[in-house]
């Protein structure tokens, strides 16, 4: 039973580190189209951003610190691809998702040339230390920590998308681009904000993922498959589609794991993924769409 | 008109391949035939290669052994060179890729025509190189511990074998009286290997293996197993993880809140490089095996970490396989002048019974194995991030690749 | 639309083509093996095994506008075919990989027993990829999911069996996968002249390879492989089934990345999954992209000049390369998407003084003109 709630508490952890970065690149390719790789690097931006500040002010409050700081440092980077090539692109997805890969090789090769080639530590700060036994099973402050951020940026992101009127202009640029553009409303500043949001929560997830492992150069290249697989599952520009994919995959992946090992649990998670598809090729949620394909 | 500009850029193809073809042939100056690779006497320097991963996950370890290696030869030149020359070091980067570790040792043996070649962390990138080095009866010294059972005639091993790392820490866990170990390592040859040795041990000398468990080099994601070794209540932990996922490993491991004295890591690829990285926290009061410690108390020692920490920093520490790569630069260097040349056979005629003062301690080369006797340490990791000594062998170890000399090894090879 | 749909070689007269493939062949054959030692050899070798993969991407990505970053698998899976029958030629009958040894694998698996035949292991080589890519292909493109979805899918099948490959380290050698292949079909690999004709055996495969491709885009089939690759729903309503169409391209392409991974063993002696996940899949994509798509001269050339670049680069500046690639790749694909071939041909006309229209980009105009949804 231990065991269970343990493996339970894992695959809501891993699920929850998925939804933040997935969110960034539902909300881009269903709005503008653009499969963006580079996002993996917006993820170890906000990484090293934890890094940094906690050199600068000290593990206490420095994690507490970088998570605004890491949302705004990703999110201009992402706002910066946006204006610099991304928006050059619109209209030719495959192309922007291999200049965008492009460009995460050169972010990558820029963090090993400032940081070095070894991985860096992040230490967490001392308050995140223990963790809490519940019913025999162990489950770390830093995990729940990260669980908590999470649910708090979900419904931060869906109070935006809901109720501000700038998140009512991204759902309407979604979901019908023409007819928004028609209505007067300037897509590509939305496209922008949305760029900027959607790299921000990757630079979150960058400092949520200092308190699990060790941050290099490649740190987001681990994430940005699963991210992706995310995407397709639960429908392109779908909160909900996202937050339950993403928990699904996280929790599959999760006893799988623990029953097997590590490398068939992927090989399954790919087959019912593949398998979900035949069923619902659009997704877990779809879009209200009168378009062809 | 049209039909012309298509002729012109087929042209242009056809010209860009002679291009590249004569480009090719440019650096072919003395690149008279693939198996040449053995004299390289005739210039004013000798050339060496540094073939070490300096980008990918094994940067962290491996950048430190192309450090050590530097080091020594530094301090070799600084005292005339070999047989009157200056040793001139050619770099490489692995990349953490086993093939671009085979390509880049070919192009070091017959391009750059090196002497030798000091290089590789990863028994992956060994296996890679060691068909490399036998095809161009070329040298390479490997400077990590590593699982045994292989013996290339073209290979020096100057890290632990089996005998002198493993198993030493086998028997230190029996003698603490610990009967259920659960095994954890990344997924590939050195941990399966390694784990292999460890199951025939452990039936032989009464204790109970309660686990196995494989995470791909680099993954960081180890929660789930995590929860499975603390499900399994072993006595002890046995740790071939490399590279980061050891981070993920001791930083998840220390939310479960249990105690190492009651159940101790005994990790065999951890070493104060990687303890400072993880960080000392984390690591305090869990066992290590090696061979070297920067604590280890000889005055060769005093003096390596001294040179060490002048040329690269005094926030540097030194490590096991920086050691050992420390160790084959000068154990090379005293068989070729032993030799008299850099010719590869003389070398290796050379190099058996050469003795080095070594900061672990005296080290032997044993002539038939081509590894060299080491001194086995068992190590406690300090809160400081430094390992003491807690347990140690008598003397250097005869180096026993295919474990020989243990009955329970019977079945291995 | 139209621009991209002739392919740029079918306006020269036969005889012409004939010659130059000739010249080239020449070079390849005859000058290439006389002229270079026997690690360029190798090395050129290599770049032509590559030169077959992008021929195949360049079908399914340039003429079927099938993104697949999942060419590393099919690579990977002809190579392992080629591997399996090689490592148990040289161990010999009744006897075991070296590998297996280390490994504590005591009796041949199952799946090795039939990869001692050549034939089988030869056929497999080709065919298992070709089937696998046709099953994947099928079940992705008969739902009419998005076109990107395959690249998507494909990259996570190519990470699947990368990560499959080294947890399965008995039967697959694990993270060093097969290494030490030191004898092709029982001839000696360290011998020089084996080596050459290793070469040779390439460089003509390449050859065939080429014509075949050249044949199926002139073909009635090739034409609607192109027209599925600009307007997918107007083939589908003028009674064509696109499914079938794309998964036949996407099934030779990867049959000829598993022909290239067959021939790449012999030639560099491993096969890794180092070889076969995501950032190898990715390269492959970048040779044709650089090359220039939709062009099968500028695939051969794309994978030849970036991987020769890469060699002598990556040597001299091991971390200059990174950034150029990633900026080549980025400049190439945002402001000449046709690639170098694109470019030429820009420069020439520019030269020429003759004024051409400008030509419209778009690969995939179906989901351009879509709306975003």
């Amino acid at each position: 039973m231990d065991a269970f709630l343990g493996q339970v508490f894992t695959g809501l952890s891993v699920g929850s580190v998925l939804i933040l970065i997935a969110l960034g690149l539902t909300f881009t390719f269903g709005q503008m189209n653009v499969i963006n790789m580079a996002h993996g690097e917006f993820i170890m931006a906000g990484a090293y951003t934890a890094f940094v500040l906690q050199d600068l002010i000290g593990t206490d409050t420095s994690l507490v610190v970088a998570l605004p700081v890491a949302f705004v440092i990703a999110g201009t980077l992402g706002l910066l691809l946006e204006l610099v090539l991304v928006r050059r692109l619109y209209g030719r997805p495959l192309d922007t998702l291999l200049v965008t890969w492009g460009v995460s090789l050169m972010l990558q090769q820029l963090a090993r040339d400032i940081f070095g080639a070894p991985n860096v530590q992040v230490r967490a700060p001392g308050w995140l230390g223990g963790s809490l036994h519940l019913a025999g099973a162990t489950l770390s402050y830093s995990r729940i920590f990260i669980i908590g951020l999470v649910v708090v940026s979900v419904v931060g992101i869906w109070v935006f998308l809901t109720r501000l009127p700038q998140g009512a202009r991204m759902r309407a640029v979604m979901q019908n681009r023409q007819l928004a553009s028609c209505s007067g409303l300037k897509t590509h500043s939305i496209d922008r904000l949305t760029f900027f949001i959607g790299s921000g929560l990757a630079g979150i997830a960058g400092v949520a993922l200092t308190l699990l492992g060790s941050t290099g150069p490649t740190l987001g290249t681990n994430y940005i498959v699963d991210a992706f697989l995310v995407v397709v599952v639960g429908g392109l520009g779908q909160l909900r589609g996202a937050v339950i994919a993403a928990v699904a995959l996280g929790l599959l992946n999760a006893f799988v794991e623990f029953s097997t090992e590590a490398s068939i649990a992927r090989v399954a998670v790919f087959v019912a993924i593949v398998a979900f598809l035949q069923f619902r090729p659009q997704g877990l949620f779809v879009m209200k769409s009168r378009a062809l394909t | 008109m049209k039909e012309a500009s298509k002729l012109k850029k087929l042209w242009l193809a056809t010209l860009m391949v002679l291009a590249m073809l004569g480009a090719a042939c440019g650096q072919k100056a003395g690149d008279t035939s693939a198996t040449g690779g053995t004299s390289t006497d005739d210039g004013d320097t000798i050339k060496v290669g540094l073939l070490h991963s300096l980008s990918g996950t094994m940067a962290i370890s491996e950048v430190t052994v192309r450090d050590a290696e530097k080091l020594a030869i530094e301090q070799i030149n600084a005292k005339g060179g070999v047989l009157g020359k200056q040793i001139e070091a050619i770099e490489e980067d692995g990349a953490s890729d086993w093939p671009t570790f085979a390509e880049k040792a070919q192009k070091l043996i017959s391009v750059d025509k090196v002497a030798t070649v000091f290089g590789g962390w990863t028994s992956a990138s060994r296996k890679a190189m060691l068909p490399v080095f036998e095809r161009n009866k070329a040298l390479l010294w490997y400077p990590v511990q590593y699982e045994g059972l292989e013996q290339s005639p073209y290979i020096f091993y100057t890290g632990a074998t089996t005998n002198q790392q493993i198993v030493p820490g086998l028997d230190y866990l029996k003698g603490q009286g610990k009967k259920r170990i659960f095994l954890v390592g990344s997924d590939y040859v050195f941990p399966r290997t390694a784990n292999k040795e460890i199951k025939a041990y452990a039936q032989a000398n009464d204790m109970e293996i309660v686990g196995e468990e494989y995470i791909p080099l680099g993954n960081q994601e180890v929660a789930t197993l995590v929860n499975k070794v603390a499900a399994a209540r072993p006595d002890a932990i046995f740790n071939t993880l490399n590279g980061d996922t050891n981070t993920a490993f001791f930083k998840e491991w220390k939310t479960k809140g249990i105690a190492p004295d009651a159940m101790p890591i005994v990790s065999v690829s951890v070493a104060e490089e990687e303890v400072r990285a993880i960080g000392p926290e984390f690591l305090a009061g869990h066992l290590v095996a090696w061979n070297y410690y920067q604590t280890t108390d000889t005055p060769e020692n005093a003096e390596f970490v001294k040179a060490f920490k002048a040329k690269y920093g005094e926030d540097k520490v030194t490590s096991d396989p920086m050691e050992a790569g420390y160790v084959a630069v000068h154990l090379w260097a005293a068989a070729v002048e032993k030799a008299g040349t850099t010719e590869v056979e003389a070398v290796k005629r050379a190099a058996a019974g050469i003795e080095f003062a070594a900061p672990e301690g005296r080290v032997t080369v044993d002539g038939p194995t081509q590894h060299i006797y080491k001194t086995a340490r068992i190590g406690l990791i300090g809160p400081d991030g430094l390992i003491r000594q807690v347990s140690g062998s008598d003397g250097p170890i005869k180096p026993d690749p295919f474990l020989r000399g243990y009955d329970w090894a019977k079945g291995l090879t | 639309m139209t621009a991209l749909a002739v392919p740029k070689l079918g306006t020269l007269t036969p005889w012409k083509r004939r010659g130059i493939f000739l010249a080239i062949g020449l070079v390849l054959v005859v000058v290439a093996p006389a002229m270079l030692s026997g690690f360029r050899l190798a090395l050129l070798g290599k770049y032509l095994c590559f030169a077959i993969i992008a021929i195949g991407i360049d079908l399914a990505w340039g003429y079927g506008g099938m993104l697949t970053i999942g060419h590393g698998l099919f690579f990977g899976m002809g190579g392992y075919c080629m591997g399996m029958l090689l490592k148990l030629q040289e161990a010999g009958p009744g006897k075991l990989p070296d590998f297996m040894v280390w490994s504590g694998v005591e009796k041949l698996p199952a799946l090795w027993k039939p990869f001692g035949s050549p034939v089988f292991a030869l056929s497999a080589a080709i065919l298992v990829p070709m089937a696998v890519a046709a099953a994947l292909g099928a079940l992705i493109f008969r739902r009419r999911v998005r076109g990107a979805y395959l690249a998507i899918l494909s990259q996570a099948l190519a990470a699947a069996f990368a990560i499959l490959l080294i947890g399965q380290q008995g039967v697959t050698g694990g993270t060093n996968g097969l290494t030490n292949v030191t004898t092709f079909m029982g001839y000696d690999l360290n011998d020089p002249v084996n080596q050459r004709s290793v070469y040779l055996l390439i460089a003509v495969c390449l050859g065939i390879m080429y014509l075949l491709a050249r044949q199926i885009v002139e073909s009635r089939y090739g034409r609607v492989l192109m027209a599925v690759r600009d307007r997918e729903d107007r083939v589908r309503f003028l009674g064509y089934n696109p499914t079938t169409v794309k998964v036949i391209a996407f099934a030779i392409s990867a049959g000829m990345a598993g022909l290239a991974g067959a021939l790449f063993v012999p030639v560099v002696g491993i096969i890794s999954p180092a070889l076969v996940g995501i950032v190898p899949s990715i390269e492959m994509v970048i040779w044709v992209a650089l090359g220039g798509r939709g062009t099968l001269v500028g695939a051969v050339l794309g994978a030849l000049v970036v991987n020769y670049a890469k060699t002598t680069l990556s040597e001299a500046y091991p971390a200059g390369w990174l950034y150029l690639q990633g900026l080549l790749f980025v400049v190439v694909m945002a402001f000449a998407p046709k690639g170098v071939a694109g470019i030429a041909k820009v420069l020439k006309e520019r030269f020429g003084g003759r004024k051409v229209p400008p030509q419209p980009v778009s690969h995939q105009p179906a989901e351009a003109a879509e709306p975003a949804t």
